[in-house]
């Protein structure tokens, strides 16, 4: 990573205008997907995705199905259309690896054990990207569980913290993530309001262990800012819009 | 056959479960102890640069390759590196042919982010003609025998193998051999999550007593470089800051035994 030719930390604002703990803005729309037993669109800066989940239901193919919990698959995906670059469609490592983590971080909070022999699918298209797509999608898989009415033992809030210019900030844009120094990705499980655990954590970069626990702290006030919006989303379709109102929080 | 292994498996998962909860390993380590790492380098003369490197049983080889290439558009000033992990079927009974899936994309990966986030090849160095023509590294994973932590194993043979590799430019018309400038020692260090258990180099039985884990690669200056959480746990934050000092110092260790190649 170079960090060297540019600037991102210019008197005291990122290159977008925000502080070092500010979020990027955040739309989230519920029940946005007809056929999908639960769906919700997200917007977080540029980054725009949309979650789908499907089930529980019976899993195909048949012989994946265990007889004792849910099996739970998830699969990011991006658009070829939402990169600078055109990205060639199907799975890449990338991909294929943010799958996996992600997967896993819903896994263990989704309560698999109700239902054996049967299958939740999410599925996450990345409409465009701009750094932070993997937390993007995982808060919108969170609220789109919810809308299709899995148990779960909590919620999932994720958010990125980025070294740049040898500062720590929350929620890196595109810029910072290409040109700074480290990105670590945070995804929290969190129950009665209260950050409870970590469910994912990746980090590439360079950072020490002292800034690591900065790191941590400020994700955290970041993942919470985006658990009480998640609620507010959902409360929004639940709640509002049986009274009539509209169902979209900025 | 199915249900035998089943048994067989959850006999093992409790066995060291057990063991853990006396505070002891089934093989009589410490939690934060290694087995026993040996490597080897030099061992594939048409490699550019290899090692196999041995943790008690397990055996990973790491071959590097270099040919010259186009650079990536956003880095013509630069070499590229790519890394590849094959786990194949040779090294266990659970292996399969075919193309990887995403355990050996994950290895590949996270052995990927150590070495290049720590910066240990100096791709500056790599440039033939800017923006036209630059050095490819190839590193190949090759797993041999998993006895348990393919991870550590694989980053040890990677790091080794490329402290030992010549970047072939006679054989390109394009000057004199030289050494491939290494200036790092990234090193991982991966514990496994057994219920409230953290321990590190788990062996295969440890491994099979449960999915998760933590790998935190460290350069030489105690920086994280690269992170790793796998399995569907939840990890707690004192847990976390736990794991990470031993981490740090199990990796200095590990460290020294690179400095010998």
């Amino acid at each position: 990573m170079d960090s060297k030719d540019i600037k991102l930390i210019i008197d005291g604002k990122r290159l977008d205008g925000r502080g070092f703990e500010d979020l990027r803005p955040i739309k989230m729309r519920v029940g946005v997907l007809k056929r999908a037993d639960g769906s919700c669109y997200l917007e977080m800066g540029k980054n725009k995705v949309v979650a789908a989940v499907f089930g529980p239901r019976e899993v195909h193919p048949r012989h994946l199905a265990d007889p004792i919990k849910a099996v739970v698959r998830y699969r990011y995906n991006m658009a070829p259309f939402s990169v600078e670059e055109r990205k060639r469609p199907g799975p890449d490592r990338r991909s294929v690896e943010i799958s996996k983590v992600s997967r896993e971080a819903i896994e263990a909070i989704v309560m698999k054990e109700l239902f054996p022999r049967s299958g939740i699918d999410i599925f996450v298209e990345v409409l465009q990207a701009d750094a932070g797509s993997r937390t993007a999608c995982l808060n919108a898989a969170s609220v789109a569980l919810v809308d299709a009415g899995v148990p779960m033992k909590g919620m999932i809030s994720s958010v990125a913290v980025a070294k740049v210019d040898d500062v720590l900030v929350l929620d890196p844009m595109k810029e910072e993530d290409n040109y700074g120094q480290a990105d670590i990705p945070f995804a929290f499980f969190i129950r009665n309001d209260r950050i409870e655990s970590i469910a994912l954590l990746q980090m590439d970069g360079r950072v020490s262990k002292e800034e690591f626990v900065q790191a941590l702290e400020m994700a955290k006030r970041g993942a919470m800012k985006i658990y009480e919006m998640q609620k507010e989303a959902i409360k929004t379709k639940y709640i509002m819009e049986s009274e009539g109102e509209v169902n979209e929080i900025e | 056959m199915k249900l035998n292994d089943d048994i067989i498996l959850d006999i093992r998962r409790d066995y060291v479960l057990g063991k853990l909860r006396d505070g002891e390993r089934i093989d009589g380590r410490a939690f934060d102890e290694y087995r026993e790492i040996k490597i080897e380098t030099g061992i594939i003369e048409k490699a550019e640069g290899s090692a196999l490197v041995s943790i008690g049983n397990t055996q990973v080889i790491v071959g590097i390759k270099m040919q010259p290439g186009e650079p990536f558009p956003d880095t013509p000033d630069k070499g590229i590196i790519i890394t590849n992990a094959e786990l194949v079927p040779l090294a266990s009974p659970t292996f399969e042919p075919g193309p990887p899936d995403e355990n050996s994309v994950e290895l590949s990966r996270v052995v990927d982010r150590g070495i290049r986030e720590s910066e240990a090849v100096d791709l500056s160095k790599l440039v033939i003609e800017e923006g036209e023509k630059v050095w490819l590294v190839f590193i190949d994973i090759h797993a041999l025998d998993d006895d348990g932590n393919l991870m550590d194993a694989s980053s040890l043979a990677a790091i080794s193998a490329l402290l030992t590799t010549t970047v072939p430019a006679e054989r390109f018309d394009i000057g004199e051999d030289f050494p491939l400038p290494v200036r790092d020692l990234p090193v991982s260090v991966t514990t496994r999550i057994i219920g409230k258990y953290g321990i590190v180099d788990p062996c295969k039985d440890e491994e099979y007593a449960s999915k998760n884990f933590i790998t935190i690669t460290t350069d030489s200056e105690d920086n994280i470089v690269a992170m790793q959480k796998s399995g569907s746990y939840l990890m707690g934050e004192e847990m976390l800051m736990e794991i990470m000092e031993t981490s740090i110092r199990k990796a200095r260790d590990n460290r020294k035994l690179l400095k010998e190649v």
